[in-house]
């Protein structure tokens, strides 16, 4: 019986193992999966624990509930994989052989990167939201903060939900509407980029949006410390932010088990066919979500319409057909803005986000690139959908693998 | 849009980045970092080549990505192209400026 052996059961390797098990099952294929911990955490819901709209219970449920029992799903430490030989090896000692390998380990935070980060004010008044015990923090610290600066702040791209730290200055801003105290707040998104928004169309739309909510930019900020003492940021060029409160995203980097394993680049994501999704080093590696280097946004919804292609792919692989290299670097994400709306974008490797409707051309009913109810309603109700279809590898309707570009105001 | 260098037609965005690398050649990256009131050195160029570089491999530039380079440290980064390095370095290569997904 061959083995095809998938590493990590996060967003991406569960909706992989619900993919394949039914196909794999009929070709005579044994399926393993593998993660260290016991619990699945969904992490769009990082950005509402800080703000009491999520409880811990909406956003972390056990793996093996959405494994099939058929599949072998193993909850252990991996030490390496050896690539040449085809092997994962476990931390106990246990090796295991594969034939195809999906490398599914996401992305996470290293703090440690940058100089002070880490240091004495960590979770006093330097958070980060990008972790379940960051965002539980936060909330903690949010529930009984008086006011004073708060710096929303990126270190470097890429990073996962590369919008999600806008989201959280926006919800800050109705946080502290509600509970009457915005006066007492100063809110600053400090960005290595040119702007809180770097694409023509999405500057022209939105850019009013950061004014309305008074919500002050840094931009061009490439940090080299944080300053525990003094609490204020450091740039190399010398600008000094002060803080009260600073919510940090810091440098994002690959599972360090791919540094150990030699398989990645300087940041620890997998070279990978940005079309096809095979690895470019060995084709019998597959790599799928966060971990790899494909100049995609890494976020779920890219992770959940790649399943869709290298599922495909897979099979291909196996029957020893050439691969489809079909993906476009579909995402599909709503953004909150605050006070009960939100945006939804739409946009792949070659066309940035516009205006215009989704999913249907012409008649929406949701609206792109522009604040609604109805896609707010549609960020809340993902939730649901997450649980109970993404990860399942339910095909959601009337929204394909690859981009439309009917509908879409170019 | 659409701009005359050295008696060749480029196309630029609105804030003056090309929007084609192939058009880009050494005179149009000397022009480009005259109206950045720089003039390339050879170690000007290095740098610009390391990050044309880059961009045809698709990989996300950043400062910090630069400072780890070997290339350029960053303190010599922001000697070379002061105030917002990357965003002037990446405008005189002719590649786009660091973006995100909106």
């Amino acid at each position: 019986m061959k083995r095809l052996v998938i590493l990590g059961a996060g967003t991406a390797g569960t909706m992989m193992t619900n993919h394949l098990h039914k196909e794999l099952d009929k070709m005579g294929w044994k399926l393993t999966i593998i993660d260290e911990r016991e619990e699945h955490y969904y992490q769009p819901g990082y950005l509402f624990l800080p703000f009491d709209i999520y409880e811990p219970e909406d956003i972390v449920k056990p793996i093996k509930k959405f494994i099939p029992r058929e599949v072998r799903l193993l909850t252990d430490k991996i030490e390496k994989i050896d690539a040449e030989k085809s092997l994962v090896k476990m931390r106990n000692g246990d090796q295991l052989h594969y034939d195809v390998l999906i490398i599914a380990t996401g992305a996470k935070i290293a703090p440690e990167e940058v100089e002070g980060m880490k240091g004495s004010e960590w979770q006093q008044s330097v958070f980060d939201f990008y972790t379940f015990e960051g965002a539980l923090a936060l909330r903690n610290k949010l529930r009984e903060w008086e006011g004073g600066k708060l710096v929303v702040h990126i270190t470097e791209m890429p990073i996962k939900c590369p919008v999600a730290p806008l989201e959280f200055a926006f919800l800050a801003d109705s946080y502290f509407k509600h509970k009457n105290m915005r006066d007492r707040v100063e809110i600053t998104y400090v960005t290595p980029l040119s702007g809180a928004f770097t694409k023509p169309k999405a500057t022209a739309a939105l850019d009013h949006l950061l004014e309305e909510k008074n919500i002050a930019i840094e931009s061009d900020f490439a940090i080299a410390e944080v300053d525990n003492e003094n609490r204020k940021i450091i740039d190399y060029g010398g600008r000094e932010i002060p803080f009260d409160l600073l919510v940090t995203v810091p440098t994002n980097k690959g599972d360090d088990l791919i540094a150990r394993s030699g398989l990645g680049d300087d940041l620890n994501y997998v070279p990978t066919h940005k079309g096809s999704l095979q690895s470019l080093q060995h084709p019998n590696i597959f790599v799928i979500g966060d971990a790899s280097n494909i100049p995609a946004s890494k976020a779920g919804s890219v992770a959940h319409f790649e399943a869709e292609i290298l599922s495909e792919n897979i099979l291909r692989y196996i029957k020893g057909e050439p691969l489809k290299e079909e993906f476009d670097g579909h995402a599909n994400c709503f953004v909150e803005t605050g006070n009960g709306k939100a945006l939804l974008i739409d946009f792949n490797y070659t066309h940035e986000p516009v205006e215009g409707e989704f999913p249907f051309p012409g008649v929406g009913p949701l609206r792109l690139l522009k604040e609604s109810r109805m896609n707010h309603m549609g960020k809340l109700a993902f939730k649901w959908i997450y649980w109970n279809m993404l990860l399942k590898g339910t095909h959601i309707p009337f929204v394909s693998a690859t981009m439309q570009e009917a509908g879409k105001h170019f | 849009m659409e701009k005359i260098i050295c008696g060749t037609t480029i196309e630029v965005n609105e804030e003056g980045y090309l929007t084609n690398f192939s058009q880009w050649c050494t005179e149009i990256g000397d022009e480009l970092a005259k109206e950045a009131n720089i003039d390339l050195s050879p170690r000007h160029r290095e740098v610009i080549t390391y990050l044309q570089g880059e961009h045809k491999k698709e990989v996300p530039l950043s400062i910090r990505k630069v400072g780890k380079s070997g290339v350029v440290d960053i303190k010599e980064f922001y000697s070379l192209f002061p105030l917002a390095p990357l965003k002037t370095a990446t405008k005189i290569a002719g590649i786009p400026k660091p973006a995100s997904c909106i």
